[in-house]
């Protein structure tokens, strides 16, 4: 049975495209969990620890709050608008995928004579596609702060994609360091010139910046003024209850793990080994986890910055260090001539 | 085959046009704007334009939307009131329109387009990468017309922030 | 087969499009959105004739408008915000104390 060329890499693309998200929204069950876990061993608890639980760790947490948020009552707000305020927590989720589809996971195999690419696409403005990706996720939540018909919520919306919007500049010019030093702007290429060295060791203020304007970018702590709990109700995610809410915070997550992979896969080498030992996805997970533990262990021990605080650390701070980067990589390229 | 793609990323931003200029809500309106741009990005990258593709969705519907959404959502969160005071202006602007269209397609089916005359073929491009190309030309033979931009660029940024500031 | 033709075409249409809605709008954010959609426009028709000719300045051109839009765009919402910030109504016709 020999397949027109098109309708085979179409059946590929979706292939690997069901793997990639069934394989995010699963962790994304269990980040929760985790994240219960590692907060509560920083506030000395215990943690969840009964839903089937085996050994004192509660394997069907995630399954019970998800039927749990199904059956809450789904209400719409009064004169929201209500095209608006359900296509939201959509754009959110949307945005918050579509940037793996660039990110690669292992290195091309041959698998029984059949030549297979573990990225879903390799376009050669990657990079560019993510910081696009990312700038199309404020729409989720400025929709979703201004179709809640709500001041606390249009206000929380407005913080929040005022720091999000600040942040991506940042960014972006982290990125740009790597870039200068890859010569390509596509992940695939990137990753497979860091086969011996990682760029963390070319670029260590690079990383730093990227990984606290990510921080701000997924409106975690220290960053999460917006959705704080004491303040504003809880931001532009007030009037949403039940899947709509789920959609959302399902959103953060999958931002969380979509950061974690672009700094893991531009620093530190995505699925290459330390010094190229046994290349793999299994590396890219490692690293990944390492992401998430950092950022759950700052949500666990830092407070939170005031928005003036915030704002003026983004424009006053990172952006002139991102930009000095940028120059003193630039001089340090041309001084050695690579 | 090509012809698959262009219709549908056509078809959605002729649509999407015409919804920023019929519909009611400004939001809406917006809304439509950003399936404008993002089916422009779409053609761009039928016309080996890449990097042009990436920067439209970021510049276009990343930033300058989000700019009028957040001055929707401040100044007029009611409704657009209605259409001109002057009851002839409506159809007559459509006529317009219309005359207009008719006019640039006439325009370009008498016109004899010069040959190709670059050096960058669709597979040079795709070869060498369309942002080096850009960055390329754009440091070399466009390198005033860039410093002009930056210069722009902060002209605006002062000028906004001048024009913003309360009165005392 | 895929020709300039159908791009400067479709180019067309959208920006009389944006001129239509630049004259039937009252409300000055949908004309400015308009003025954005021939502007966007134009800019389709730079990079059809840039992919045409076999030449990369209209690339170049439609990046240098893209950036000239950003500032254009700044500057128009602020001024409008300036001016209707102390009205009630959000209409252009409106706007007439210079009118003599």
């Amino acid at each position: 049975m020999i397949l027109d060329p098109m309708v085979v890499t179409l059946i590929e693309a979706l292939v690997k495209t069901i793997v990639v998200i069934v394989a995010l929204l699963t962790a994304f069950a269990y980040l929760t969990l985790v994240e219960r876990y590692v907060v509560a061993k920083i506030q000395s608890r215990i943690g969840p620890n009964r839903v089937g639980a085996i050994g004192g760790i509660a394997l069907l947490q995630p399954i019970a709050d998800a039927i749990k948020m199904i059956f809450k009552e789904d209400f719409w707000p009064a004169q929201a608008d209500k095209i608006v305020y359900t296509i939201a927590p959509g754009i959110a989720v949307g945005t918050a995928l579509l940037a793996w589809a660039v990110i690669p996971l292992n290195p091309s195999m041959e698998i029984f004579g059949y030549h297979v690419d573990f990225y879903i696409a390799n376009v050669n403005i990657a990079v560019l596609y993510l910081l696009a990706i990312s700038s199309l996720g404020v729409y989720g939540i400025v929709l979703g702060g201004w179709g809640s018909n709500n001041k606390y919520s249009m206000l929380g919306a407005l913080r929040s994609t005022a720091q999000m919007i600040s942040y991506e500049v940042s960014l972006g010019l982290a990125l740009v360091g790597v870039l200068m030093i890859s010569g390509s702007l596509s992940l695939v290429d990137i990753v497979q010139k860091q086969s011996f060295i990682w760029n963390i060791v070319w670029q260590p203020l690079g990383f730093i910046i990227y990984f606290i304007a990510a921080v701000a970018e997924v409106n975690r702590l220290p960053f999460d003024l917006p959705e704080a709990e004491t303040e504003l109700v809880a931001g532009y995610q007030t009037e949403y209850s039940s899947l709509k809410f789920a959609l959302f915070y399902m959103a953060e997550y999958i931002n969380m793990l979509t950061v974690s992979a672009i700094a893991s896969t531009m620093f530190l080498g995505g699925y290459q080994g330390l010094f190229g030992i046994l290349p793999g996805v299994h590396w890219l997970i490692l690293k990944i986890m390492f992401f998430i533990f950092v950022m759950m262990w700052m949500r666990g021990t830092l407070p939170r910055f005031r928005y003036d605080q915030l704002m003026g650390f983004g424009w006053k701070v990172l952006l002139p260090l991102a930009l000095a980067n940028i120059f003193i990589t630039a001089i340090v390229m041309v001084v050695l001539g690579k | 085959m090509e012809l698959i793609p262009f219709d549908f990323l056509a078809g959605l931003a002729v649509i999407a046009a015409l919804g920023v200029v019929v519909l009611r809500n400004p939001v809406y309106c917006a809304l439509c704007l950003a399936g404008v741009f993002v089916a422009l990005a779409g053609l761009y990258v039928l016309l080996s334009a890449p990097f042009l593709a990436a920067a439209q969705v970021m510049i276009y519907a990343g930033a300058i939307l989000i700019l009028f959404v957040f001055v929707i959502m401040l100044l007029s969160p009611r409704v657009d009131q209605g259409a001109g005071t002057l009851k002839w202006q409506r159809p007559l602007a459509i006529v317009f329109g219309f005359a207009l269209i008719a006019e640039l397609v006439l325009v370009v089916a008498l016109a004899v387009l010069p040959s190709a005359r670059g050096p960058y073929t669709p597979e040079r491009i795709a070869q060498i990468g369309s942002t080096q190309a850009v960055g390329a030309s754009l440091f070399t033979d466009f390198l005033l017309p860039f410093e002009i931009t930056s210069l722009l660029l902060l002209v605006a940024i002062v000028g906004v922030i001048v024009l913003a500031k309360k009165r005392q | 087969m895929l020709t300039v033709n159908h791009f400067v075409i479709l180019s067309a249409i959208l920006f009389s499009i944006g001129a239509v809605g630049v004259l039937v709008r009252r409300n000055p954010l949908i004309m400015f959105m308009s003025i954005e959609l021939m502007l966007n426009a134009a800019n389709l028709a730079f990079v059809g004739f840039s992919r045409y000719l076999q030449s990369i300045d209209g690339q170049v051109f439609v990046f240098l408008i893209l950036t000239a839009a950003a500032a254009e765009v700044a500057v128009g919402l602020a001024i409008i915000v300036a001016l209707f910030r102390a009205r009630e109504t959000v209409d252009v016709d409106e706007a007439n104390t210079l009118k003599g």
